[in-house]
């Protein structure tokens, strides 16, 4: 046991940057696949939605933390050991994938129908009517939601810590463990999150008036 | 005594004084139509005698209680002034005939036979004696109308209020409300009603008001306001709106 | 690939994960009540006319909504005995549980009064109902319906959420996962098995609480 310092407070809070690149690289992921997931969505082909459907739901119907787990061990049922990181960032873009296509999927169906069949009547194929009229109005509807995920995900990669992942939560129980403050330790932590996540929050309804206004 | 009895009212939001000085006296069996482009303050004036809007100077008496006072029971004046809105305003989780029963039984404590009595009857008044059962989003916004009407008379009120009432309706649905507006002013309903159906006013008012920026700007009786208006305003009005 | 599959050495302990599946629902089910109540009172408190309360409400609801419930978990849990509050894994987790979901019902109940037109309200006043009386009779049942389905999907989560107490030893389904991995070090077989029992929970509750919303709020 030894004394809490500023250097340990330091570390601490450094260890966010592990927390902003899970989620900066999880949600770049998780955007790629997302889009698939969207687009297998949204267009008029029943098995490609019924893949869709069938991710989202194993997905959004499944605890986080197993999803993780089932990632970090899986890689050794192959027979390769895989890192924390590489873990921890591929469970999370999956996660992230379910999500953000679903939350676009709301965006594309909230453009009026009018909209299909008037770029439709113009000869367009499905692909360039999603990608031409539909999406660059879906876009804007989806920002506030989607900043809205954001801050889910950064809250989640919290959980990567179970896998000895160094973020904030692991760095924070490293220090609690060494100092044994866990009051002044956690709260910490917390405040840190706090800080990263209000301002996505502030960012994402400052968005949704603005957008509600120019509409 | 007439029944309702504006004298000298002033209401503003904010900044924004929508009512400035208003009189105006309503007699007992009168229909008077108000006119006047939006934002003249008409809708206003008539959601102050039910007591919806406060006001900030003047008095409104209706029946002898005077409505802006705080010892008044708005909840006993309220059951003897009825009022229909735009927008219908039925209640979408409730059949229309609950939605006429509900005042009925809840507010007069009328045992529920009796209330449904009553529903029929005033929904056989307004023609839609077969729509008891009907929800709100099964109906015509024509039909919607007619029970939000039957809703008020089924309270049995002295006087009713008309806010608009066919401005949210497709033109062919007009006929068949002001058809039952007419069938109530032949009973002897007294009405007050805020319209820009220019026909129905001259032939079935008996009095028009014509309000301008928040006062009244000319009022008589209905045909003579309409065939010979005497202000530059009430002119440009009517040369806007089709007759 | 050499590696053998070895399910039959989880499934084996089936008794343990059935008892882990229902501490999980006893855990669900009375956070889901508390966090309820909290949520009555959070809108109640965020959509009144008493500032101070309007503003207790707000702060409560973003600090939770804005931290991980792991970290919140901490906090009660190793961080509270040091200020002398001593709880069990049990203990912290319900409370934990219930002051998260409070936070987003708070929001959910108060977004759904909002939504409510106010020409609903002036038309049962304008039949002479009373407050009260408009409450329940006009608003009442338009706000249940409309604030159901987020409701449903915020319980589905709490229950999916549930797996992480499992981080401080509260003995629900995940962490006899974890006890029965460290007898088995079948890690992969563990988890899948795991994940798919609260995925089959989540399915069920799901359609549950879409029979009860079709019930309940679908006029036939």
């Amino acid at each position: 046991m030894r004394e809490l310092t500023t250097s340990d407070m330091f570390w601490l809070l450094f260890a966010a940057r592990w927390t902003i690149a899970l989620t900066v690289v999880s949600i770049l992921g998780g955007s790629l696949l997302g889009a698939i997931i969207m687009v297998l969505r949204v267009i008029p082909f029943p098995p490609a939605k019924a893949v869709a459907i069938l991710y989202i739901n194993l997905i959004q119907g499944t605890p986080a933390l197993g999803q993780l787990f089932i990632v970090f061990f899986g890689f050794g049922v192959f027979g390769y050991d895989v890192s924390p990181w590489f873990a921890a960032t591929l469970a999370f873009s999956l996660y992230s994938a379910a999500f953000l296509g679903e939350i676009w999927r709301g965006g594309v169906h909230a453009v009026p129908h009018a909209q299909w069949e008037a770029s439709a009547s113009l000869g367009l194929s499905t692909l360039q009517q999603l990608r031409y009229v539909i999406i660059p109005q879906a876009f804007r509807l989806s920002i506030p939601p989607t900043i809205g995920f954001w801050v889910h995900l950064v809250k989640n990669t919290s959980l990567a810590s179970v896998i000895g992942f160094i973020e904030l939560t692991r760095a924070g129980q490293i220090i609690n463990a060494a100092t044994f403050r866990p009051m002044t330790v956690y709260l910490t932590v917390a405040a840190a999150y706090f800080v990263i996540c209000f301002v996505l929050t502030q960012l994402s309804a400052r968005l949704e008036g603005s957008l509600r206004v120019a509409r | 005594m007439s029944l309702v009895e504006i004298e000298n009212v002033h209401k503003s939001y904010g900044d924004i004084e929508v009512l400035r000085g208003v009189s105006l006296r309503i007699e007992e069996g009168e229909i008077v139509a108000i006119i006047g482009r939006s934002g003249s303050g008409k809708s206003t004036l008539l959601r102050c005698i039910n007591g919806l809007e406060p006001i900030q100077s003047g008095t409104i008496r209706f029946d002898g209680q005077q409505v802006n006072s705080a010892d008044t029971d708005l909840r006993k004046l309220r059951q003897k002034v009825g009022i229909v809105f735009q927008s219908f305003n039925l209640f979408p989780h409730l059949n229309a005939e609950r939605n006429i029963t509900l005042g009925l039984t809840v507010v007069k404590k009328m045992p529920p036979d009796e209330a449904r009595t009553i529903a029929r009857k005033v929904m056989t008044q307004v023609g839609l004696e077969d729509k008891l059962d009907a929800y709100p989003d099964m109906l015509s916004g024509g039909q919607q109308q007619r029970v939000a009407i039957a809703r008020s008379l089924a309270m049995s009120p002295k006087l009713m209020l008309f806010d608009e009432i066919t401005s949210a309706l497709d033109p062919e649905l007009i006929g068949e409300v002001l058809t039952v507006l007419a069938g109530l002013a032949e009973a002897g309903m007294t009405m007050m009603l805020v319209t820009h159906e220019m026909g129905f006013a001259r032939n079935v008012a008996h009095r028009l008001v014509f309000m301008h920026e928040g006062e009244i700007w000319e009022s008589g009786a209905a045909r003579a306001v309409l065939d010979d208006p005497q202000t530059p305003e009430l002119k440009s009005f009517l040369g806007s709106v089709l007759i | 690939m050499d590696y053998t599959f070895r399910f039959r050495d989880v499934l084996r302990e089936q008794d343990l994960l059935l008892e882990g599946a229902l501490v999980t629902l006893q855990l669900s089910g009375v956070s889901i009540v508390f966090g309820l109540l909290i949520g009555v009172l959070g809108a109640a408190m965020k959509t009144g006319h008493y500032a101070p309360l309007r503003r207790i409400a707000g702060v409560y609801v973003e600090i939770i909504r804005n931290t991980p419930l792991l970290v919140q978990l901490f906090v009660v849990f190793f961080g509270l005995p040091s200020i002398g509050i001593k709880l069990g894994p049990m203990q912290a987790a319900m409370i934990t549980l219930s002051i998260n979901l409070g936070a987003y019902t708070t929001e959910i109940i108060r977004a759904g009064v909002e939504a409510i037109p106010r020409s609903q309200i002036e038309a049962g006043m304008s039949l002479g109902l009373s407050g009260g009386e408009v409450f329940r009779y006009v608003i009442l049942f338009p706000a249940l319906k409309k604030i159901y389905p987020a409701l449903a999907s915020q319980f589905i989560l709490l229950l999916i959420a549930t797996s992480i107490v499992s981080q401080i030893a509260a003995e629900e389904l995940f962490h006899i996962g974890a006890y029965i991995d460290s007898r088995t070090f079948r890690s992969f077989e563990v988890y899948t098995v795991i994940t798919a029992m609260y995925l089959v929970m989540a399915l069920f509750f799901r359609g549950a609480f879409a029979a009860i919303y079709h019930f309940v709020f679908v006029r036939r």
